[in-house]
C-alpha cells in the first residue's frame, strides 16, 4: 500500500512539473513560428538569447528584476489560493510605492529605523487599499474583480494628482523630471557588490523571507489551512467552522500587504524616489507569473526567473535586428498555455486517480483479505 | 401506460436518466421494440422515439410556444407555417388545447406541461416518460391531464409515469412496477391491488428495519432548542417563514429524529443549530450553555459533530488529499493542531487509524476524497465526527447514496456512540432508518413541529402520513387501521400538490 502511495505521489509531481514544461514547449513553438514569418532565423535568436542571458551581468540583472516579480507574483498568489483575484495589486504597489518614496524622503532617522519604517508604511499603504476592495466584497457583495480594477485607476489619478512640483514631489535639477524628494543615502537597502556584473539587489533577502512565509503560513498553519479550505470550498469551509467573510477580508488585506513590497526593490535599491518612470503593470505580470508557478512558492520563483530572462534576453534580440515586439508573444503564449495546460493535467490527473483507486481496491476485493471480512 | 413508483431515493429518477441517455448504466440492456440499444445522450433515445417530460420544465418564459416546440428541432419542419401546422395537428389529435402564437409567459403551470408533452410528441416520440407530473399540478388540471394521458394511450403510444402519489397510480396506470434501493420489487396491476399493499411495497415494511435496542435515553438534557425562528425575505420582497417556533429538547443517550418530506425546514435546522444560520429568535442550548451566538468553530469546539447531508458540498474538500480532509472542520482541535501551527503527523496517523476502525477502503491517505466512492467517503466523515468524543451529532441523511454494507456500519457506529451517552440529531428521509434508530420522532411540516411519534409502534405509512401535513399531536399507532391509514396518505399526497 506503501509502494502505491509512492507512486502516486511520483505521479503527482510529474504532472505537476508536465504542464508548465508543456507551456513553455509549446510557446517556444509558436515564437519559432513568428519568427520564421518575420523572415529571421529563430534558432540564431534562440542561441543569442542562452548566450546573453546566462552571461553574469545579465544574471545580476534577472536576479533583480526576479526579486519584484517574485513579490508580485506571490501578492498574486495568496488572492489566487482563496479563489480571489485581486487585480489590484498594480494599484496597490505603485500607490504603497509613492506614499513610501514620500515617507522615505522626509525621513532624516538613522536608516535602520527609516528603512524598517519604509517598508512598513508601503505593507500599510497596499494593505489599505486592497482592504477597500475587500469590505466592498464582503459588505455589499462587490466582485473584487471590478472594484481592484477600478482602485487601479483611482491610484492612477491620485498619484498623478499628487505627484507635481508643491505637492508631494519636487521638480528635479534637471528641470525634466518630477519626483518625491530622494531618500538620503542612509535609507539605501544593502547591495551585494559582484564586481563587472553589477550590483545584486540586497531586497532580494526580503523577496526569499516572503516565500519562505508563504509557503510555512499555507502549509503548516491552522490559518493558512482555513485560507485554503475557503479557496476550495466555500459552503464546505463555512460548514467546518471558517468565517467566510472575515477570511475574505483578511486574504485580501494580506495580498496587499505583499502587494506593498513590489515597489520596495525598486525604490530602495535602485531609483531612491518615486518619479513618472517608476515602474508601472507589475501587477499584471504578478498574475501571468503566479499562474505559471502554480501558487507555489518553488514554482513562482522560477516563473519570476523566466520572466526576468525572457526580459532580458529579447531586449537584446533587439539589437541584433529582431522585433521587440517578440516579448509580448513569447510572454502571451506562454500563459495562454499553461492556462490550459493545468486545466487539462489536472483534469486528466484527477480522472488517473479515480481510475487507479477504483483498479486498485477492485484488486484488494479479489484477493479476499482480513478487511473484507470485517465489512 | 406503465407507472413506476418508489420512495425518494428509490433509484427512480436515475432509472429514468439511464432511459433517457443522460446516464449511462454499468450493466445491462434496454430493449426498445425488441431491439437492444444503447443510448449514450438525449438525442440518442430520442432517435428511438423515447421523449421525456420533466419535473422541471425546460421552457424559455420570452419565446412563444410555436419557437419553444421548434428550439433545437428546427429541422424536422422548419420555424414557420409548417411548424405551426404540425403544431395544430398534434394538438388536435391528442386534443392539447395549444394556441402556438401566445408567449409562454402567459400561460399556466398545467398549460406549460402540455407544452411540454407537445414538444416531445413534436420530436415523433412514441414512448413518453413524465416524472411526477402532477407534482406541480391542482386536482383538476391532474385529471385533465390524466385526460391527456389516456387520449395518447388510445392512440397507440407508450407513457411511462413516475409518481409517489398512490392513489394516481392506481387509478391512472395499466400496470405499477415498484422500486425500492435500487431494485425492483414487484410489477403489479392495480386491479387486484390496493394502495395498502402498494405503500408496503413501495416503503418494505417487511424488510428487517435498523433495530431498536434498550433505550439509553437518560434525563440529562443535552441539547435545548427554544421558540427557534428563521425567516428570509425572498426576491419578491415577501417574507418566507423557514423555522416556525422550533422547541425540543435531546437528552444524552437520545436519538430525536425528524421526519419531512425534504425541504420543510430540515436543511435550515441543521444549519441554525450549526451556527451557518443566525435566526431570528429563539435559543439553543448545548449542555447547559446558551450558544445561540456562538460561532461555528467555537460550537465544533464545543462537541457537535456534523455529519451534512450534502456531503460534497459540505463535508469534504474533493480535490485535497484525505488526510487534509481529516482536518477539515476541526483544525482547532488535537490531533490536527498545537496552538496555531498544523500537526501534520499527528493528523496523518490519526486518518490512518480512522481508515483502519472504519473500514474506509482506500489505497492511501494521499489520494483526493473525489477518488473515493460515497459511501467510503461517508465512512470517512462519520469516523472523523466521532473522533473528536461529540456530545451531540448532527446527522443529516448519514446513509443517503451509501451502499447497504456501509449503511449497516453507520447505523452501527451511531448506535454504540448512542450507548455511551452521546445525543443525535437525526434527519432522514429513509423512514426505516429514522423509525429504527430514533427514540423519539417528529415531524416537520412547512417549518413547524407538527407531530410527534413513538417510534416502537409507529408504522412508516402513518409516519408518511404525518409528513404531508394531514395528522398533527401525538400520533397513536391504531390497530388494524393500517389499511386506513396508507389510504389517508394517498389522499394527502393530492392534499399537498393543492
Amino acid at each position: 500500500m506503501n509502494k502505491l502511495t509512492q507512486r502516486i505521489d511520483k505521479e503527482r509531481l510529474l504532472l505537476g512539473i508536465a504542464a508548465p514544461l508543456l507551456a513553455v514547449v509549446a510557446a517556444l513553438v509558436v515564437t519559432t513560428l513568428v519568427i520564421l514569418a518575420t523572415g529571421k532565423n529563430p534558432f540564431d535568436a534562440f542561441s543569442d538569447m542562452v548566450t546573453y542571458g546566462t552571461a553574469s551581468d545579465s544574471q545580476v540583472y534577472i536576479l533583480n528584476k526576479a526579486t519584484t516579480y517574485y513579490l508580485a507574483g506571490v501578492s498574486v498568489a495568496i488572492g489566487f489560493r482563496m479563489n480571489l483575484f485581486n487585480i489590484g495589486v498594480d494599484g496597490q504597489y505603485r500607490i504603497a510605492a509613492f506614499f513610501a518614496a514620500v515617507l522615505g524622503g522626509a525621513l532624516t532617522t538613522p536608516g535602520w529605523i527609516s528603512i524598517p519604517l519604509i517598508i512598513l508604511c508601503a505593507m500599510a499603504t497596499g494593505a489599505l487599499w486592497a482592504a477597500i476592495a475587500g469590505v466592498l466584497k464582503v459588505t455589499r457583495g462587490v466582485s473584487e474583480v471590478i472594484s481592484t480594477i477600478m482602485l487601479n485607476s483611482i491610484a492612477t489619478a491620485i498619484i498623478a494628482y499628487l505627484l507635481q512640483p508643491g505637492k508631494l514631489a519636487e521638480l528635479q535639477a534637471g528641470g525634466t523630471v518630477v519626483s518625491t524628494k530622494p531618500l538620503p543615502e542612509s535609507s539605501y537597502f544593502f547591495q551585494i557588490d559582484t564586481g563587472a556584473a553589477g550590483e545584486l539587489w540586497g531586497f532580494i533577502v526580503i523577496a526569499v523571507i516572503v516565500g519562505i512565509a508563504y509557503w510555512f503560513v499555507l502549509g503548516r498553519t491552522r490559518f493558512g489551512f482555513d485560507l485554503r479550505t475557503v479557496g476550495q470550498s466555500e459552503s464546505a469551509a463555512s460548514a467546518s467552522g471558517v468565517s467566510v467573510k472575515k477570511m475574505i477580508a483578511t486574504s485580501m488585506v494580506i495580498s496587499g500587504a505583499v502587494a506593498g513590497l513590489i515597489g520596495m526593490p525598486t525604490l530602495l535599491n535602485d531609483s531612491h524616489q518615486f518619479s513618472n518612470d517608476f515602474p508601472v503593470g507589475i501587477g499584471f505580470t504578478g498574475i501571468a507569473i503566479a499562474l505559471l508557478g502554480r501558487n507555489n512558492p518553488v514554482g513562482i520563483a522560477l516563473g519570476a526567473l523566466l520572466w526576468g530572462f525572457l526580459e532580458r534576453t529579447t531586449n537584446h534580440l533587439e539589437f541584433e535586428g529582431y522585433d521587440k515586439e517578440i516579448l509580448g508573444v513569447i510572454q502571451g503564449v506562454i500563459v495562454l498555455c499553461v492556462v490550459i495546460a493545468y486545466e487539462v493535467v489536472r483534469r486528466y490527473g484527477l480522472k488517473r486517480q479515480q481510475q487507479r483507486v477504483g483498479a486498485e481496491l477492485a484488486a484488494q476485493a479479489a484477493t479476499p483479505t482480513q478487511k473484507q471480512e470485517v465489512a | 401506460m406503465h407507472a413506476l413508483c418508489g420512495e425518494n431515493g428509490a433509484g427512480k429518477s436515475t432509472l429514468m436518466k439511464i432511459l433517457y441517455g443522460m446516464q449511462q448504466p454499468d450493466e445491462g440492456t434496454i430493449t426498445v421494440n425488441g431491439e437492444t440499444v444503447t443510448f449514450h445522450t438525449p438525442a440518442d433515445a430520442i432517435g428511438r422515439g423515447i421523449g421525456m417530460v420533466h419535473q422541471h420544465f425546460m421552457l424559455a418564459d420570452n419565446l412563444t410556444v410555436l419557437e419553444n416546440v421548434v428550439l433545437g428541432a428546427e429541422k424536422l419542419y422548419g420555424i414557420g407555417a409548417k411548424a405551426r401546422a404540425k403544431i395544430r395537428e398534434i394538438s388536435d389529435a391528442y386534443s392539447l388545447n395549444i394556441r402556438p402564437d401566445v408567449l409562454l409567459e402567459e400561460l399556466g403551470v398545467a398549460d406549460r406541461q402540455r407544452v411540454e408533452i407537445l414538444k416531445v410528441l413534436y420530436r415523433g416520440a412514441k414512448t413518453l416518460i413524465l416524472d411526477e407530473p402532477t407534482a406541480v399540478l391542482v386536482p383538476q388540471e391532474v385529471d385533465a391531464l390524466f385526460d391527456n394521458l389516456r387520449e395518447l394511450k388510445a392512440e397507440g403510444l407508450t407513457v411511462i409515469f413516475i409518481s409517489h402519489k398512490l392513489g394516481e397510480v392506481l387509478s391512472v396506470a395499466d400496470e405499477i412496477t415498484v422500486i425500492r434501493r435500487g431494485t425492483t420489487v414487484a410489477t403489479v396491476e392495480p386491479a387486484g391491488t390496493t394502495s395498502k399493499q402498494l405503500a408496503e411495497l413501495m416503503v418494505g415494511s417487511e424488510l428487517p428495519t435498523p433495530e431498536t435496542e434498550e433505550s439509553t435515553v437518560t434525563d440529562v438534557a443535552l441539547l435545548q432548542l427554544d421558540g427557534l425562528r428563521l425567516a428570509q425575505t425572498d426576491l419578491d420582497g415577501v417574507e418566507r417563514i423557514i423555522l416556525d417556533d422550533i422547541s425540543f429538547t435531546i437528552h444524552k443517550g437520545e436519538v430525536l429524529g425528524i421526519a419531512g418530506v425534504e425541504g420543510n425546514g430540515q436543511s435550515e435546522l441543521v444549519e441554525a443549530i450549526m451556527g451557518i444560520r443566525t435566526p431570528d429568535a429563539g435559543t439553543v442550548t448545548l449542555d447547559g450553555t446558551d450558544i445561540s451566538h456562538v460561532p461555528t468553530r467555537n460550537r465544533r469546539e464545543a462537541g457537535v459533530g456534523y455529519i451534512p447531508e450534502d456531503r460534497h458540498r459540505h463535508g469534504l474538500l474533493l480535490e485535497a488529499p484525505l488526510w487534509e480532509n481529516r482536518i477539515l472542520g476541526h483544525v482547532t482541535e488535537k490531533p490536527n493542531s498545537r496552538g496555531q501551527l498544523l500537526d501534520i503527523k499527528g493528523a496523518r496517523t490519526d486518518t490512518e487509524r480512522i481508515i483502519q476502525a472504519y473500514d474506509v477502503r482506500t489505497p492511501g491517505i494521499d489520494v483526493t476524497a473525489a477518488s473515493l466512492s460515497g459511501g467510503n467517503q461517508q465512512k470517512l466523515i462519520v469516523g472523523r465526527e466521532m473522533s473528536h468524543a461529540p456530545k451531540l451529532l448532527i446527522a443529516a441523511h448519514p446513509t443517503r447514496g451509501v451502499d447497504v454494507g456501509a449503511q449497516a456500519a453507520i447505523w452501527d457506529h451511531i448506535r454504540e456512540a448512542r450507548r455511551e451517552g452521546l445525543a443525535v440529531l437525526l434527519i432522514s428521509a429513509d423512514l426505516d432508518e429514522l423509525i429504527g434508530l430514533s427514540d423519539t420522532l417528529r415531524v416537520m411540516y412547512r417549518g413547524r413541529l407538527v407531530a410527534d411519534a413513538d417510534p416502537a409502534t409507529i408504522t412508516p405509512e402513518e409516519l408518511g402520513s404525518a409528513m404531508t401535513g394531514a395528522a398533527s399531536g401525538h400520533l397513536e399507532h391504531a390497530e388494524g387501521s393500517t389499511g386506513g391509514s396508507a389510504a389517508v396518505s394517498a389522499e394527502d399526497d393530492e392534499d399537498d400538490a393543492r
